[in-house]
């Protein structure tokens, strides 16, 4: 069979299936669940998204008050959990990358970066919710323009003075014919590539993990209900990849929250340094 | 059948940052085995490579917003 026709009768199932999400394309990942009202193009509604975020908001809330309340020498189990995540934030991230010096102000920002982006990431997978808000590119926008502001701030109160900080961006002992070649790229790295990649990073690993689910699951269900035994058959590798890849999600989500944890304090640890 | 050829572009894109993160992972493996006690100081930088690395590939997957 030519890869046409395979291509002709796989089209002819999808459209069989009438109002079928399959593929899954951009426009998928916007659902509204209220809508309000519209300004100009832009639709204002209560989404999803901001939905689970609530939750993971109000989750998170209530697991850090139950859990450090009565806190105790002897810890409980709960509490001795919650120590070590905070342990984990605290001396894995914030002191590697910040140094012994001043990192104790910034394991608190840290660590609710770390948990809200964790929680809410998993919730991609959690049964029942599996909305992966991050997926959402403005998410990810405002939780760096959170570590955007505070690193330039803290870099400004370090090195006096806006002037000063753009100066101690170029890094000493470069000759004066290179300058024109790294004074942009410096400066680009800091206000431009810096932000754009980890929000970036953050959106493209959810929205593509998540795609990559729905292929593998909602496509077996296609193949399932196709009518066609043999298409019914290949049900069974789609759903095992589906499996396998929400195994392999769940790790790239955990990774992605310490990677944005780990990033953010590394910026922190480099506006603060002496040196370049 | 239909398709879209930016979708061949975007994995032929994502051949340079793949390598790059398998030559980050293997150089990582390679400093642990000869050394284990150096697998703690090792860990965030393999890990800071690899998402410096990837951030090639997020960077192609936006074009496809754009394309879009």
């Amino acid at each position: 069979m030519s890869l046409n026709a395979w291509g002709a009768s796989l089209g002819a199932v999808v459209a069989a299936e009438g109002d079928s999400h399959f593929p899954p394309k951009v426009a998928d990942f916007w659902q509204p669940l209220v809508t309000f009202g519209h300004v100009g193009n832009t639709t204002i509604a209560l989404t999803r998204p901001m939905v689970v975020l609530t939750l993971v908001a109000l989750v998170l809330s209530v697991w850090l008050v139950t859990t450090t309340r009565r806190a105790a020498a002897v810890p409980s189990k709960g509490q001795w959990f919650t120590e070590q995540v905070y342990d984990f934030v605290r001396n894995n991230v914030a002191r590697d990358m910040i140094g012994t010096k001043d990192f104790m102000r910034f394991v608190p920002l840290l660590f609710a970066l770390f948990t809200f982006i964790l929680l809410s990431n998993l919730s991609g997978v959690i049964p029942g919710i599996q909305m992966p808000p991050m997926a959402r590119i403005g998410f990810p926008i405002a939780l760096t323009l959170i570590v955007y502001v505070v690193y330039h701030w803290i870099g400004i109160k370090k090195h006096g003075g806006f002037g000063r900080y753009l100066k101690w961006m170029i890094p000493p002992g470069i000759p004066g014919w290179l300058m024109p070649l790294i004074v942009p790229l410096e400066l680009l790295t800091y206000f431009i590539t810096r932000p754009l990649t980890l929000a970036l990073r953050l959106f493209g690993n959810m929205f593509a993990g998540h795609m990559l689910l729905v292929v593998f699951i909602m496509g077996g269900w296609l193949l399932l209900t196709s009518g066609s035994i043999g298409l019914a058959l290949v049900t069974i590798p789609a759903w095992i990849l589906g499996f396998v890849m929400t195994a392999f999600e769940i790790l790239v989500q955990v990774l992605q929250a310490f990677v944005f944890t780990l990033l953010a304090a590394s910026y922190f640890g480099g506006a603060l340094a002496d040196e370049h | 059948m239909t398709g879209d050829v930016t979708l061949i572009g975007y994995g032929l894109a994502a051949i340079g940052p793949a390598i790059a993160v398998g030559l980050i992972f293997a150089a990582y493996i390679n400093g642990v085995a000869r050394q284990p006690e150096a697998g703690r100081l090792l860990q965030p930088i393999a890990i800071l490579g690899f998402a410096l690395a990837e951030a090639l590939a997020i960077f192609a997957l936006v074009l496809f917003f754009i394309r879009l």
